[in-house]
Order: structure tokens, then sequence, then C-alpha cells
């Protein structure tokens, strides 16, 4: 090699590790300057009272979010119950049951699914969900359980496409070995596959309800955003995402702070799920 | 009373090929509903004029502009960074505490919600940087927010390209960049087309990062510190707010459709990248 071309790889080299390290450098802003902004304030207000206060009047110096975080998982967890059983019926169904060619049709139109823009399903959410849950169930709609209908529907391709993934990975020999000892397909599935794919659809949960809990604006359309915790799935509620997005635009001084502080408790709880997440997902496996 | 197996695997059989079957219909559904009550309101006047009336009456012409705009700059960044990273990760270095650490850093940024990008964008471009509200604010956003699928895409796709290939070029003297650049990426190129098309979709559905980084005046953003308003946002407020049912509709449609084709296209990709090398 002449010396311009070993000058050059060597430039081209630590031209690409400068973009490496730009993914880290961009994961550090966000953290320092959403900390920065949000911290300041549970110092001065306290932990416990952000955390653990009822009201939220940031005007009036009152930052308690607890409601908006119980909120948050309630949603979270209706949206599992409806997105856990329905994703991974469908993710069995596309790895053991369909053709070739229905998978060849399917996969990508389930993946289409998360394409859909958040304010779409939002809006198709107020517009025939909450209707029919006024109608039918009473209150005014806007609710804890359309909410979690539409988040549930929101978090079916992460599902889908993770324990869809977890499954194609059990070994082909743990099939053969089952079927030869005279199972049906389904014992197969019920008692060999699931449960050697166990970590890989528990991730997948996890990693649903990250999405479903980190999902904004889908979420402010459809629940109503008071400030109280629900009683009853018929109870209109607000998310922490939702106290972000709603009050922002026009936030100042420690207003704004407090939809910082708001962030934080977000991340923190996204960061631990998506450890939890990755827990499943490295755990490969037995051989 | 003991159900014979073979009877309970056939129910089980009908029973999941049923949920599959809804889970699809939803899509169906959504993608039907927005056809038919958006395809009255959009016409070439729709599509080319401008909004009157914040949005009332008129077209959608500047927030097509504006989404054009976002998407296009956003990918423009993103693609040099995020396949520099997934080439640097793949053919540079073997794994490592420092490859973790990179790994670490997009896995964090890809499970990031966008309120989280737009709360960051917001107080760090817009108001830190004294951007204000501003095309530029949005497409920094957005590139940070699209990064991790571009990496992860470009990683797969380099990864599948079979050794030989390298192996072949380095024979014929060929440098590592330029087996990189003549071999490796055109090799690579429907999978990393795939990231780029995904990217570009999520661009344009997104919203939460959006509004509070690019804003959403209802002008055409001629420079780069113009607020502007992307079809996604201007749908938001047209619905959010009341203003125009038809107009909603209309604006949602051509929103979902771009969508729906852009993804279209990225599977069509994908396909093409995992026929190419199995």
């Amino acid at each position: 090699m002449t010396d311009r071309t070993m000058l050059k790889e060597r430039f081209v080299k630590w031209v690409l590790i400068t973009f490496a390290l730009s993914s880290l450098l961009f994961l550090f802003l966000i953290f320092v300057f959403i900390l920065a902004e949000g911290l300041p304030l549970f110092l001065k207000v306290g932990l416990k009272k952000i955390i653990f206060g009822f009201k939220w009047a940031p005007t009036k110096g009152y930052f308690g979010i607890f409601p908006m975080i119980v909120s948050s998982f309630l949603v979270t967890f209706g949206a599992l119950v409806i997105g856990a059983p329905l994703g991974l019926s469908c993710a069995i169904y596309l790895s053991e049951y369909s053709g070739k060619k229905t998978k060849m049709f399917l996969k990508p139109a389930l993946e289409l699914l998360a394409g859909i823009p958040s304010v779409v399903y939002g809006f198709l959410g107020v517009i025939y969900i909450v209707p029919l849950v006024r109608n039918y169930l009473g209150g005014s709609g806007f609710s804890l359980i359309s909410t979690s209908l539409i988040l549930g529907v929101m978090i079916l391709p992460t599902i889908i496409s993770i324990s869809f993934d977890a499954i194609t990975t059990v070994p082909k020999t743990y099939r053969e070995a089952s079927a030869a000892m005279g199972a049906t397909k389904w014992q197969t599935i019920y008692k060999v596959i699931l449960p050697s794919a166990k970590s890989g659809i528990l991730a997948s949960f996890i990693l649903g309800m990250g999405r479903a809990i980190g999902e904004t604006m889908a979420v402010i359309m459809i629940a109503g955003n008071a400030l109280k915790i629900p009683t009853s799935i018929l109870d209109p509620l607000r998310t922490l995402t939702g106290n972000i997005a709603l009050e922002l635009a026009y936030a100042t001084g420690d207003h704004r702070l407090g939809l910082f502080s708001t962030g934080i408790v977000l991340m923190v709880i996204i960061m631990a799920l998506n450890y939890l997440a990755n827990f499943g997902i490295k755990r490969k496996p037995a051989k | 009373m003991r159900v014979n197996p073979r009877i309970i695997n056939q129910a089980v059989r009908v029973g999941l090929s049923a949920q599959a079957l809804f889970t699809v219909s939803i899509l169906v559904v959504i993608v039907a509903i927005i056809c038919v009550k958006g395809f009255p309101y959009i016409d070439f006047a729709f599509i080319f004029s401008f909004p009157e009336d914040m949005g009332r009456h008129g077209g959608i012409f500047p927030s097509i502009v504006g989404t054009i705009q976002l998407a296009l700059l956003s990918i423009l960044l993103a693609t040099p960074l995020g396949v520099g990273t997934a080439i640097f990760l793949t053919e540079y270095t073997r794994e490592s505490a420092f490859t973790k650490l990179i790994r670490f850093g997009v896995e964090s940024l890809a499970g990031i919600p966008s309120i989280l990008y737009g709360l960051f964008g917001f107080i760090f471009f817009v108001i830190k940087l004294k951007m204000g509200w501003s095309l530029l604010a949005g497409v920094l956003t957005l590139t940070i927010m699209i990064l991790p699928t571009i990496i992860r895409t470009s990683e797969e796709a380099i990864r599948a390209v079979p050794r030989q290939l390298r192996i072949v070029s380095y024979s014929l003297s060929a440098s590592k960049w330029e087996t990189i650049k003549k071999v490796v990426l055109p090799a690579a190129m429907p999978g990393i087309l795939t990231g780029i098309m995904l990217s570009i979709g999520r661009a344009v559905g997104e919203t939460a990062a959006v509004i509070f980084t690019m804003g959403s005046s209802l002008r055409l953003p001629l420079s780069l510190m113009d607020s502007g308003r992307t079809m996604a946002v201007h749908f938001y407020i047209l619905a959010r707010e009341g203003i125009s049912m038809e107009k909603a509709y209309g604006t949602a449609l051509v929103l979902v459709l771009s969508i729906l084709l852009i993804n279209v296209v990225a599977y069509y990709l994908m396909n093409k990248a995992i026929a190419r090398y199995s």
C-alpha cells in the first residue's frame, strides 16, 4: 500500500469511530439536558412530594405526579391484558401453523400496524371506541378501558415480532423429538416450544409495556386527561406522557421544570423495563 | 373426562387462525375507514393548495412540503452517521467493551419514547441553542430518533455479506476502505435501504417529537429556521381542536397512504436483501 492509501485508511477509521461515538454523545446529551432541567425541582420540592404527591397544580407549587404514575401503569397493564394473548397467538400461528404463502403476506401486514401513526390510532379511538364505550358501558367514554384497547392494538406488532423470533429460534430437534413421542402439534407447542421460548416471550411483553407506557399522542386524545387516580375502568385518566405533551407548549418557569421532572420519572421507568427485557432476550435458549 | 388430544389440536388451530385473522382485519379496517371517509375530500386542489382559516378550508400543501423536508433532511443526516456506525461495528473492531458501550448507546436511544425526544429537542435545540421552533430543530431531533433503526438494519445487512466477497477483494490488493466502498456496501445496499425507508416512514408519522421542535406554523417553511407543520401534526391539530372533520379525514388518507407505500417499498427491499444471500 502506498502512503497515501495508508493515510486515507487511517482517516476513514477515525471518521467512523467518531460517527459510532455520536450515538453515545446523543444519549449523553438527552440524559444531561432532561436531568439538568428536572432534577433541581426534585431538590427544591422534595422527591416524596413529587412522586407520592397527589396534587398537580404547578402554578401554585404542587407537583404531585403519583396519580399519573399509577395511571400510566394502569393503561399499560390494560394494554398488556389485551395485547399479550392476542399477540402471542399471532406469533404462534405465524411460526407454527401458517403456510409459507400465508406467512409471506401475514407477517408484513401485521408489521404495518406499527407504521400507522399514533395520531391516527387516537383519532379512530375518539371516533369509534369512545362513543362505543359511552353508549354501552357508560361514563364519558374517555376512559381507562378505551385507552387500554387502543394501546393493546398498538403494542401488537412489538409483541408479535419479538415472540415470533423467540419461538422460531427453538431448535428443530425439540419439535422432532416431541413429535416422535407421539405428541400432537399443540402438545408440542404447549409443553416444549413455549417453555423454551419463555424468556423471549416475556421480553416481548415487557417491550410492549415500554411501548405502551411511552405512547403519547393516541393517549392524550382518548384518555380524558383527568388529574385523578381512576377508580373504575370507565374513569378518565392522565398519564406521565400525556402530562408532558399537554402542557409543554405553554409552560414556563417551575411549571416547565415540573414537566421535565415528569420526564425523568418516565425515563427511569422505561430504562428499568428495557433492562428487564434485555435480560430476557440475552439468555439464550438451552442447548 | 379426557378429551382426545387431536380434537384439542384442531380446536387450537382454528382458534389461533381466527385470532391472526382478527388482528390482520384490524389493519384492514383502519385502512378501509381512512380510505372511505377520506377519499371524497381529496383532489388535486387539496394536495396543491394552501390551507385557509386554520385549515378549515383549502388544502394541505405546506404540510406535505414540511413533511418531505423534515423526513429527507433527517435521513440525509442520519444515514451517514448510522451506516458509518454500522461499518465501524462490523468491519473495524472485534466485540469488546468499547463496542458493547456503543451498542448500549444505540439500544438505549431505540428505547426512548418519542415524547422524551420532543422534551429533549425542545430544551436543547429550541431553547438552549436558540433555534426556536424551526425545521432545523425538528430535523436534528428526528435525526437522533431514527439513528438506531438505521444502525441496526445496516449492521444486519453488512453482517449478511459473505466473507468470501471481502477475501476476493483483498486478494485483488484492494484496501479495507476500497473493499467496503466497492464490495461490501453495494452488496448490503437493499438491507441498508430497508432501514432508510422504515426510518422515513417513522419520521412521516411522528407527532410528539415534531410538534415541540418544529412547531406548528401553517406557513411553508422556506428556510431551516422557519417553523412548519408536518401532515401528522396538521392532522392532530385538525382532529383535536375539531377544526374540520372533512379536512382531518383527507389529511389522514394522504398520511396513511404515504406511510403504507413507504413501508411496502421497505418490505420489498427487505425480501430482496434476504433473497440475496440465502
